[in-house]
């Protein structure tokens, strides 16, 4: 008897305890289901965003995902930010010079620039920033990104060293850089976090774990972090920015919760004002509410052929497959994100240097024809599908890519008669590593582009490439490859990049199937952000009106 | 004092039929004898064999296939032509429903099975032999209980991709059915185990001992009947436990291979779209709850059933 | 006695070493690796990421390296998190998978037990039918239809309690009554079970033959032989809700620990696989060893280190 109430009050000191020690746990959440936003006339104006998924690292070297993207880009800012459409404008940077060949940029940096805890920000912290991100110790996967630099790939692989990398700062505000070749996307490229200069008093005091905490992480971007613990960040105006007038926001709270079902629910009780995306399914009766917003997204989805397994080596088979299917049926009824149905590889939203949009000027290589795609599939040896060897669909988990497979899988036997299309789901990390090897016939993909020039989507084709699951490999493919990167004529590559595409499209080694958008719910209250179509979201001149 | 020879005569059957008030019966006729007398498990034992019935042969009767798309009828309620109405791609539910439960059935049989058999059979050894045998039985249990479920089964996906190719879809569902095999019988061994110690050493079982029954009659024919109570609630809790990690697997992704869906895969895919198509989600989640609902009060029914203690 | 604990405790630590030994295998015959992503890398890069996490050592080495610092309780870098160590992310989240873990051990404790005994003392009554019921539909529905359908009602519908996060008393609640759904019920049924088992034992009818108070009666002899199964339940209940429940914590975004089980398998985030895996370990043979003393508090019949012949 006496065990048994020793143990009930254990409980109830437990219950107590648990009680009393929630009550006074960390994270500023006011929780209920309170507006968001609020007015300024005495009341903070808080914004809360959701951004998904857990950053995997604050280091800007070491990151690589998107959510990382949009989170960086309020607490840091490079020598150029980008706008709406994509185009980088001088941000850190004053001005710009280029030399007549396009090998040497020497930015001039703006006065009085300092890091959010008000110490000076110069052009050496640019330099040692960047040659930090090639240390082969650092072993940063994004590296390559700086590979334009002359001496950075030698100094990567471990064959040079940290002073061969031609970038360097000539005074306080002068940065110099010499890349390899030519590169008409440079000033995009130095948006990328990858470039941002680091504050190297903390990285030196704490290498390790200086990006874990909201203490150490010291930026220069129009918010700075003030705290990071229980699953959500918080932000507050960076008052040494140096357009620090350009911020409205009070306060910025960006949570990570990562379920798409529980987000959409938080949005409508009023939780967060801002989702990072939907669930494709509640579309169509999220568009009645009018908050759902159907941004921009550079990207392609599409299926990889496997051409040197049968019968995917056939290229009769590959556009009989490809023309088999009713895109605008998977775009409506499957994805009804408002995606485009893709009847190219490069997707629309890069423009040439005449204004002009990549994707309208090189129109559509092929429209669906089902009749055509049977006649195809007939030369091939195997009218009305009778014979046809059995084939998979590969792709990672995902309730959308089994939706569309399954569509697709219907398409194919409807269309064409092949009844043995089997579906196989692996695991993120299996299917990766199955794709790597090649051990698959047809493979979900999707390319989001690194920056605004077709090159991010036809380099990867490329003979032997490592993003060239499909192992296509064209000799003229790869000399006109050679030939884009040389060439300093921005109109001349343009003209070239249409050409590979349209070896792309003749061989069909993938199979395109749409262009990819962003649909996110936004309070209507929500204004100032700006979307950047290569990923990421720009909240410096955002703000709240009610 | 003597008593002559005569007067012991073997009794014929007369005799012996004479003496019993009733005709004896076996333990398993017995139990069968309760079980009929109890409403509500015979009511979910025809509830089950309906539902295998249903499982097996429904899909035959119905003109649709479980793949059979149509964008014209997509996310339909309730209608004549479908029962259940039609998922996100225009496939009947029903259909679905039927082929979802050979699946989740199927998983629940191979559960309960291994938690039956194995289970109790590791679990009264450990706990009858007891000191060094019995710690180093639960060692490997605790061991076995440790290494993560998920680890088992991408790996036993990928195993059955390397070694029988042509298993294709049906990869996902061995490798759950042998995941489930190697780790659900873990927690009905240590509550066998556990019955056991304590039971051992009960006045009925040092009786038993005391005649000289051999250790193994003591375990099965005594022991185990007397902890009857848990092992069933124990095995029919593994068949709700059993769909549910499939359930979970199917959340996270590792499943049975498209179209082929199971309950649970029926469900947590209808989960992002409760409130547009709330019918989704309601039809997998009734057959499961329902389906769950039945084995329980079987199993509960079978529970008082097999109780030696409850004879009357 | 102290002979008996240090023989528990060698097994155990045996036990803790084949798992991470097994686990460690199993981890490196899945394909895949902690740095694979979908934007090949160039393979420069590659060597680099490579020898800065051993990775291209041999196998036994990166064993027996593991192994030493392990014993040293450092549990290594995560791969996949930068910057942060697996004891890092331990210590970040195991409190907040445990509080979510406390509540709902004690609601399936406390309801669990109580309704078992009810149902027990009325059995084949109105009383046995409502609780064996309600506590059927915890085991019939699976944990995320209950927990979506808790925030349907209770944050979306009646705006009662946050939907999700974590940080007040509110935030805990409908997690905790989703995750406590089937532990509850089993303990129901287990309890019920047991109890009826011991009511109707011989000495049982005896005593209360003999006039005995039936409450004492019931308190102190069915209770504490009924307990048995439930205790054993208990050990591995409690590890797992502790170590956290994926479904439940990804559903209202808990940054418990939970998350990490399951992902740390997709990421191939092989220090967190095993670092987890031994801390789940230590948890669940240390609860099961708790779970054996308690046994012979119960019952001072049972012994544990082997019966006389």
């Amino acid at each position: 008897m006496k065990k048994l109430t020793f143990a009930l009050l254990v409980m109830l000191i437990g219950l107590a305890l648990i009680a009393g020690g929630c009550g006074g746990d960390g994270g500023t959440t006011d929780g209920g289901t309170t507006d968001g936003g609020e007015e300024a006339g005495g009341e903070e104006m808080v914004f809360r965003y959701n951004v998904g998924t857990e950053p995997e690292t604050m280091d800007v070297h070491l990151s690589t995902g998107i959510p990382e993207a949009t989170i960086m880009l309020q607490i840091y800012e490079g020598l150029t930010r980008l706008n709406e459409e994509g185009l980088p404008e001088l941000a850190l940077a004053e001005s710009v010079d280029v030399s007549d060949d396009g090998l040497v940029y020497t930015f001039t940096l703006r006065d009085g620039l300092v890091w959010s805890n008000g110490e000076p920000l110069t052009a050496e912290d640019f330099e040692k920033s960047w040659k930090r991100a090639l240390s082969p110790e650092l072993a940063a996967d994004y590296a390559y990104m700086l590979w334009y630099i002359k001496g950075a790939e030698a100094y990567n692989s471990g064959e040079g060293s940290a002073d061969d990398v031609m970038v360097e700062a000539l005074d306080e505000k002068t940065l110099q850089v010499t890349l390899e070749a030519p590169t008409s996307f440079f000033m995009s490229l130095v948006a990328f976090k990858t470039y941002y200069p680091l504050y190297q008093p903390a990285v030196e005091a704490d290498p390790e774990g200086w990006h874990t905490s909201a203490d150490t992480i010291v930026g220069n971007g129009p918010f700075k972090m003030v705290s990071w613990a229980q699953g959500q960040m918080e932000f507050v105006p960076n008052e040494n920015y140096y357009d620090a007038d350009a911020v409205i926001l009070d306060r910025m709270i960006f949570t990570m919760v990562e379920n798409e079902s529980t987000e959409l629910t938080m949005f409508e009780t009023g939780e967060i004002d801002m989702t990072h995306t939907v669930p494709g399914q509640e579309i169509p009766r999220l568009e009645q509410t009018g908050e759902l917003h159907i941004l921009p997204y550079l990207g392609t989805y599409y299926y990889i052929f496997q051409i040197e397994k049968p019968p995917l080596d056939d290229i009769n088979v590959r556009k009989a497959l490809t023309l088999a299917i009713d895109r605008e049926a998977i775009v409506e009824n499957v994805t009804q994100g408002g995606q485009l149905p893709a009847y190219a590889y490069v997707p629309y939203g890069i423009p040439e240097p005449d204004g002009v949009d990549f994707r309208e000027k090189g129109g559509d290589y092929f429209a669906p024809d089902v009749e055509e795609a049977q006649r195809l599939l007939a030369e091939a040896g195997y009218p009305g599908g009778e014979g046809f060897p059995s084939v998979e669909i590969l792709y990672n988990t995902s309730e959308m890519h089994k939706m569309i497979a399954e569509a697709i899988q219907e398409m194919w036997k409807q269309n064409l008669g092949i009844e043995n299309v089997t579906l196989t789901n692996q695991e993120w990390g299996v299917y990766l590593n199955t794709r790597d090897e090649g051990d698959f016939q047809i493979a979900r993909a999707g390319w989001i582009g690194d920056y605004l020039d077709p090159y991010t989507f036809l380099d990867m084709w490329m003979t032997g490439s490592g993003n060239n699951n499909s192992r296509f490999s064209n000799e003229d493919y790869d000399n006109l490859l050679r030939e884009v990167r040389m060439t300093d004529d921005d109109v001349a590559r343009m003209e070239m990049m249409h050409q590979l595409e349209e070896i792309l499209m003749e061989e069909m080694p993938i199979c395109p199937i749409y262009y990819y958008t962003d649909p996110i719910m936004i309070k209507d209250y929500v204004k100032g952000y700006v979307n950047i179509a290569i990923g990421g979201k720009d909240f410096k001149a955002a703000y709240i009106e009610k | 004092m003597q008593y002559p020879k005569e007067l012991f005569v073997p009794l014929t059957e007369k005799d012996v039929q004479a003496e019993m008030i009733r005709p004896s019966i076996t333990y398993w006729q017995d139990a069968w004898r309760r079980l009929k007398k109890n409403p509500v498990a015979m009511i979910s034992l025809v509830f089950i064999l309906c539902l295998l019935l249903f499982a097996i042969f429904g899909p035959y009767l119905s003109a649709y296939s479980y793949s059979d798309q149509d964008f014209d009828r997509r996310n339909q309620g309730s209608s004549i032509e479908h029962p259940f109405g039609t998922d996100s791609l225009g496939r009947d539910q029903l259909v679905r429903v039927m082929y979802g439960a050979r699946i989740s059935l199927s998983v629940g049989f191979v559960a309960a099975l291994t938690t039956f058999l194995i289970g109790v059979i590791y679990g009264g050894i450990s706990g009858y032999a007891g000191g060094r045998v019995d710690n180093i039985m639960m060692r490997i249990v605790d061991i076995l209980y440790s290494i993560p479920f998920l680890l088992w089964v991408i790996m036993l996906m990928v195993l059955f991709r390397e070694l029988f190719p042509a298993t294709g879809g049906g990869a996902g569902l061995y490798s759950i059915f042998i995941a489930l095999g190697l780790v659900f019988w873990l927690p009905m061994a240590r509550i066998v185990r556990g019955q056991i110690l304590s039971l051992k050493e009960q006045e009925f079982a040092l009786a038993a001992q005391t005649i000289g029954a051999p250790k193994w009659k003591i375990l099965f024919r005594h022991l185990i009947p007397n902890t009857m109570g848990p092992i069933i609630v124990t095995a029919t809790l593994s068949i709700p436990e059993a769909i549910f990690s499939e359930a979970f697997l199917s959340f996270i992704g590792l499943g049975v291979s498209a179209p082929m869906a199971s309950w649970g895969m029926l469900a947590s895919d209808a989960l992002s779209s409760l409130r547009s198509f709330p019918h989704l989600l309601m039809f997998p989640a009734l057959a499961i709850s329902v389906t769950l609902l039945a084995f329980n009060f079987l199993g509960d029914g079978l529970r008082d059933a097999l109780d030696p203690r409850m004879r009357k | 006695m102290l002979g008996y604990l240090i023989r528990r405790l060698l097994s155990a630590l045996f036990a803790i070493w084949v798992v991470i030994t097994v686990t460690f295998i199993f981890m490196h015959l899945i394909p895949g690796g902690p740095f694979q992503t979908e934007k090949a890398i160039p393979e420069a890069i590659k060597e680099n990421i490579e020898a800065r996490y051993k990775l291209d050592q041999p196998l036994h080495f990166q064993y027996l390296d593991y192994l030493g610092n392990v014993v040293r309780g450092d549990l290594g870098p995560s791969y996949k998190y930068r910057g942060q160590t697996v004891n890092d992310i331990i210590a970040e989240r195991f409190p907040v998978s445990l509080q979510l873990g406390l509540l709902t051990f004690i609601i399936a404790i406390v309801l669990g037990v109580g309704a078992g005994i009810i149902a027990a003392l009325y059995q084949g009554r109105a009383p046995d039918y409502i609780t064996m019921f309600f506590s059927t539909i915890g085991i019939s529905v699976p944990s995320f239809i209950l927990g979506t359908l808790l925030m349907y009602v209770f944050a979306f519908r009646l705006g009662l309690l946050p939907a999700a996060m974590w940080g007040t008393p509110q935030h805990i609640i409908m997690p905790a009554v989703a995750l406590a759904g089937l532990p509850t019920a089993f303990i129901a049924r287990l309890t019920r079970s047991s109890m009826l088992d011991v009511l109707n034992q011989d000495y049982m009818r005896t005593a209360l033959a003999k006039g005995l108070p039936r409450l004492r009666m019931i308190w102190v002899h069915a209770v504490k032989n009924a307990i048995i199964p439930v205790i054993t339940y208990s050990g591995p209940l409690l590890a797992a809700i502790l170590t956290g429940s994926f479904i439940v914590e990804n559903i209202f975004a808990v940054p418990g620990l939970g998350k990490h089980f399951v992902t740390s398998i997709y990421n191939r985030d092989y220090t967190v696989i095993l670092g987890l895996t031994i801390f789940y370990s230590i948890l669940l043979i240390g609860l099961n060893m708790f779970v054996d003393f308690a046994y012979t508090l119960v019952d001072p019949r049972i012994k544990l280190m082997g019966s006389k012949e």
